[in-house]
């Protein structure tokens, strides 16, 4: 196989053959601050890459592990509520006051653990049955964490969680807070496409398409979907980590049924196929939900949003990824000589 | 071609993220007003109504103030805190909002007073939100309130079920979030200071949306003279309809969304059972009042589509909305100095609304008549509010210091332990 000719979107990521569009993409969003409005750097910009990254973590599930997991926000939660129950809330419910290099870690590193736990009880089962154990767990805390005082403060939650100042920098700035929000969606976003390519990332794919077939040829087809679920906790609660640094606050309206939903809505809109989706998927939800209510009546904003994730859905199953790709084809397909024909189709 | 494709796919981002990226542009002939309620989630109803308030100001000002035009822009959000500093963040920094009138609910009002404070050259006005709170710790210099909180609503209430009803022992059942607790405590303070109980155990709190309350209404005690029931909407309603089936007859106290006209206005045998059911609030359906009487029928004119009577949420936006646009008025529509005059205005703003003289405390929170009411078969066989008392200016601190007040501590499930 010839990797040269290989789209980017199946997940080349040898540096020196970075196409130039891609480079565009990294100068664009590096320079993106210098010209958008604080709203625009700050809620806009950070908050698609914090949804897509958490969206990513399910992408990464479900469109290399064929695992739906509506428990991914859930896993994000529970990061999130452990800065503030391990570090400083406002609130006067614990906020034990550990260091944030304590904290966060320590925040990741459970909530990967509890998306392990949760790979372990679902990871038997396929399909809905997965989406429906997924989404009990998600219910579940949800119920929980609302009824839990000691711990989790019930219904208010807590408030006042702020990142660090480092650096003489204060993080919840706008643009600080989207150089780091950018920070680490690049990072997982490279992570995931490497993961994608590995052995280990193969052999997921292997076992999505059959797993039948990996378990009679010797993989231990549990373990590794367990292990994917331990990857997409770190992913997830990382993201929550910066959602909760985002909103300062996190309430169990904040890991509602309904906030999963659209995890799953993004990731399913921008394409689940490759790592890129989610975050477009991102970018079109989180505008969309900013600025449907300029375009129509109030009380019918929502009906814009739902109708615009249909069409997408409806004309693209793959997302809108797949409508690009496919934009792409057609494109190709016009002027393509004898050689590029043979080429594409062998690289495809 | 293919490079092009790929240029193409790539900055997708790209494309998206550069959509309409201009700051706000501040037209000088206007004032941009901001509103925001929940228009979607458990309250979309009860936010449509505030919307209903903020309108019915708007065109009763014929939708300019101090010489310039209102141009009003909506937010929605979910009745989540989260989602609450979303659309006021929207509307502050993109739509370029100079004034902002909302949120709904209780803990949204906590979380916009705390981003209120990251904008000091915009002014906030309150919608509905009753959460102690908002206004009574760490306020926020440039948000106000011209409704009145959950604790203050139950002014006299408590008083007048230990006076008059001869009630000495209560349980309490409410649902679980700050603002049934602004309520009990505001009931339960001058309540248990005559000398009243209600053992921290027979306090029964119930999550927003719950539908069986056997096990509530099994462990209620059979020692209390009444029970004291802060629940709203369908969860009023579903409490209301199993207690009565269950056979239960103890009276019952009503917090100030219990027994307003959408739970009186449902159907079924809860009817006879909740008449005589005390009550107090922002609002009473049936002041027999000039002002009030033009409210409704300025609001049933405008909205034929509404409840048959404003609800406390069309009146307390309506309140909120009419402030500023009177303040408005006094600077001129005057915002260029950041919006000092105008808040200056503000502070000092005292003027009449369907409901009585309202003023504000130096914390910028409503001082306001409440009224002290009681359910009654109306004329057409329907259920209404008989208005018993109105109690004239009850201010945040329900009568005391401000310094006294802190001292009761910030209201909770166990705050008064009334023993």
């Amino acid at each position: 196989m010839d990797r040269r000719r290989r789209p980017l979107f199946f997940g080349d990521a040898v540096l020196a053959q970075v196409p130039p569009a891609v480079w565009l993409a990294v100068v664009f969003l590096v320079a993106y601050p210098s010209f958008a409005s604080d709203f625009f750097t700050f809620q806009i910009g950070a908050y698609s890459l914090i949804l897509g990254t958490i969206s990513l973590s399910l992408m990464m599930l479900a469109g290399y592990g064929g695992m739906v997991s509506l428990a991914q926000l859930t896993v994000a939660g529970l990061a999130g509520y452990l800065v503030a129950i391990l570090g400083d809330n406002s609130v006067g419910v614990m906020g034990l006051g550990w260091p944030w290099w304590v904290t966060v870690p320590a925040a990741i590193l459970a909530a990967a653990i509890f998306g392990t736990l949760i790979g372990l009880i679902s990871v038997r089962t396929e399909g809905i049955y997965t989406i429906m154990i997924t989404l009990a767990i998600a219910v579940a805390f949800f119920y929980f964490v609302r009824q839990n005082y000691d711990l989790f403060n019930g219904f208010t939650g807590f408030a006042g969680v702020v990142p660090p100042t480092l650096l003489g920098v204060y993080w919840r700035d706008p643009v600080p807070f989207y150089y780091l929000s950018l920070a680490v969606a690049a990072f997982f976003f490279l992570a995931v496409l490497y993961c994608s390519r590995s052995t280990f990332g193969l052999s997921l794919q292997a076992i999505r398409d059959n797993p039948r077939r990996m378990r009679a040829i010797g993989f231990d087809v549990t373990l590794h979907r367990v292990t994917a679920y331990f990857l997409a906790g770190l992913i997830a609660g990382t993201g929550g980590v910066l959602m909760v640094w985002f909103n300062g606050r996190i309430s169990p309206g904040s890991v509602g049924v309904d906030v999963a939903i659209d995890i799953l809505v993004i990731a399913v809109v921008g394409g689940i196929r490759h790592p890129i989706g989610p975050f477009i998927g991102a970018v079109a939800f989180v505008l969309l939900e900013n600025f449907a209510i300029d375009l129509i009546d109030r009380e019918r904003f929502n009906t814009v949003i739902g109708l615009a994730f249909l069409l997408a859905v409806l004309f693209s199953p793959d997302g809108i990824l797949g409508l690009w790709n496919r934009f792409g084809d057609r494109l190709r397909f016009r002027r393509p000589t004898p050689l590029q024909k043979l080429e594409s189709s062998g690289a495809d | 071609m293919r490079t092009g494709v790929k240029v193409l796919a790539g900055t997708v981002v790209a494309a998206s993220l550069a959509a309409a990226a201009s700051g706000p542009a501040l037209a000088q002939e206007s004032v941009k007003m901001g509103a925001l309620a929940t228009l979607e989630g458990a309250f979309t109803v009860l936010g449509e109504d505030g919307m209903r308030g903020v309108r019915l100001a708007l065109e009763e000002f014929n939708h300019t103030a101090g010489g310039k035009k209102i141009e009003l822009v909506t937010g929605s959000s979910d009745a989540s805190p989260d989602s609450a500093v979303r659309a006021a963040r929207k509307l502050v920094e993109q739509d370029g909002v100079q004034i902002l009138i909302g949120p709904l609910s209780g803990s949204e009002g906590l979380a916009v007073k705390d981003y209120a404070k990251t904008q000091p050259d915009v002014t906030f006005l309150n919608g509905s939100s009753a959460a102690q709170d908002t206004t009574l710790r760490e306020p926020a210099e440039n948000f106000f309130r011209f409704n009145t909180d959950g604790a203050q609503w139950m002014a006299g209430l408590g008083e007048y079920v230990y006076n008059e009803k001869g009630y000495r022992k209560l349980a309490v059942l409410a649902e679980d979030y700050s603002f049934p607790y602004t309520q009990v405590f505001g009931f339960l303070e001058p309540f248990c200071r005559l000398g009243g109980e209600a053992p921290v155990d027979a306090r029964f709190w119930v999550p927003i949306g719950n539908k069986d309350y056997s096990s509530v209404i099994a462990a209620l005690p059979d020692d209390v003279d009444a029970i004291y029931v802060a629940l709203g909407g369908a969860d009023a309603v579903n409490f209301l309809t199993q207690y009565e089936q269950a056979g239960g007859d103890l009276p019952l106290i009503g917090g100030s969304i219990t027994v307003d006209q959408t739970v009186l206005g449902s159907k079924g045998r809860t009817r006879d059972f909740v008449v005589g059911t005390p009550s107090a609030g922002p609002i009473s359906d049936t002041w027999d009042d000039a002002r009030w009487a033009a409210f409704v029928e300025a609001y049933k004119k405008q909205f034929p589509d509404g409840f048959p009577s404003p609800s406390l949420f069309a009146h307390a936006y309506y309140v909120n909305t009419k402030a500023a646009l009177l303040a408005l008025d006094k600077v001129n529509g005057d915002l260029s100095d950041g919006g000092k005059a105008f808040r200056a205005a503000l502070s000092d703003l005292e003027f009449e609304t369907p409901t009585g003289m309202v003023k504000l405390d130096d914390r910028r929170n409503a001082v306001a008549d409440i009224f002290l009411t009681e359910v009654i078969e109306g004329p057409e066989g329907n259920l209404v509010n008989k208005t018993i008392k109105v109690i004239p200016q009850v201010n945040q601190t329900l009568g005391v210091s401000y310094d006294d007040f802190l001292k009761y501590g910030a209201v909770s499930r166990e705050n008064p332990t009334c023993e």
